[in-house]
């Protein structure tokens, strides 16, 4: 990461809003394209180990996007998007929730607001979340841990067959 | 019913208590003088946030204290920190997706 980049990350726990803001080193148009395509949202948006996977996206208004966060052992934890309102890079807000497999969300769910600015070749975002719930953030916090435990655990499996080679 | 330590700290009058008594430790009757509240009003909050564990009672002669339990609140740090990890490591990946782009752009 360059660090040249700002990342400023607060939580506003009572009005239950996550705001972040972050500078990358690329113009707006690959910016933007790389939080509204699924083909590039798939390469960033799971942490490692996890991954994530669109199995379809409809990107306009009222328009969804459905897809799954696979931690290392297969287990997919699915979510729906439904597109809110679109400004073509420059912003555009989206309904969050966790599903099932047969895209059925699970409510509460949490309001994501992109915003988008260029200046000198550096583009910020500016992304607040509104969780209806913060239980809810706890929920995608675990999931997120729980996928780095058991890539830790899959790495020392690897080094204890290594070492009794 | 386990309670939600953010909810505890929704409430605006809870957090008023909390930076009170992050200071000293202090009685309800003391706690109350500090609101426009009543003092049964100032017993409910307190008494959530016993639940919580954020806040500790010490019994002094006839007096009960209530100091804040830091620890708890640090947890609250904690969990904050991991969902800034959350992101970092989600905008490090980010950046190397854009560094690709630009490539296959050229």
């Amino acid at each position: 990461m360059n660090n040249d980049l700002l990342f400023d990350f607060t939580v506003d726990k009572p009005a239950k809003t996550v705001y972040i803001t972050r500078e990358f080193d690329a113009e707006l148009p690959l910016v933007w394209d790389a939080f509204t395509k699924a083909e590039f949202i798939d390469q960033w948006i799971a942490p490692k180990p996890m991954t994530a996977k669109t199995k379809y996206q409809d990107f306009k208004v009222g328009g969804k996007r459905f897809y799954a966060m696979i931690s290392p052992d297969g287990q997919k934890r699915w979510a729906i998007q439904e597109y809110t309102s679109i400004t073509p890079k420059t912003n555009f807000k989206m309904h969050n929730a966790f599903a099932d497999e047969n895209e059925n969300p699970e409510l509460p769910g949490s309001e994501w607001d992109h915003t988008f600015s260029e200046e000198n070749g550096t583009t910020k975002v500016r992304i607040t979340i509104y969780n209806e719930s913060l239980e809810r953030m706890e929920k995608i916090l675990d999931g997120f841990t729980q996928g780095m435990k058991m890539s830790l655990s899959n790495l020392e499996n690897l080094l204890a067959t290594l070492s009794k080679k | 019913m386990r309670r939600d330590i953010f909810q505890a700290i929704a409430d605006p009058t809870r957090r008023a208590i909390i930076t009170l008594i992050a200071l000293q430790a202090m009685t309800p009757n003391a706690i109350a003088d500090n609101f426009h509240t009543t003092r049964q009003s100032v017993s409910k909050h307190l008494r959530i946030l016993s639940e919580c564990e954020l806040v500790k009672q010490e019994q002094k002669g006839r007096e009960i204290y209530y100091s804040l339990e830091i620890k708890k609140l640090k947890e609250v740090d904690k969990w904050l920190d991991q969902f800034r990890k959350l992101w970092e490591t989600r905008f490090n990946q980010l950046d190397n997706v854009l560094a690709t782009m630009k490539k296959q752009k050229k």
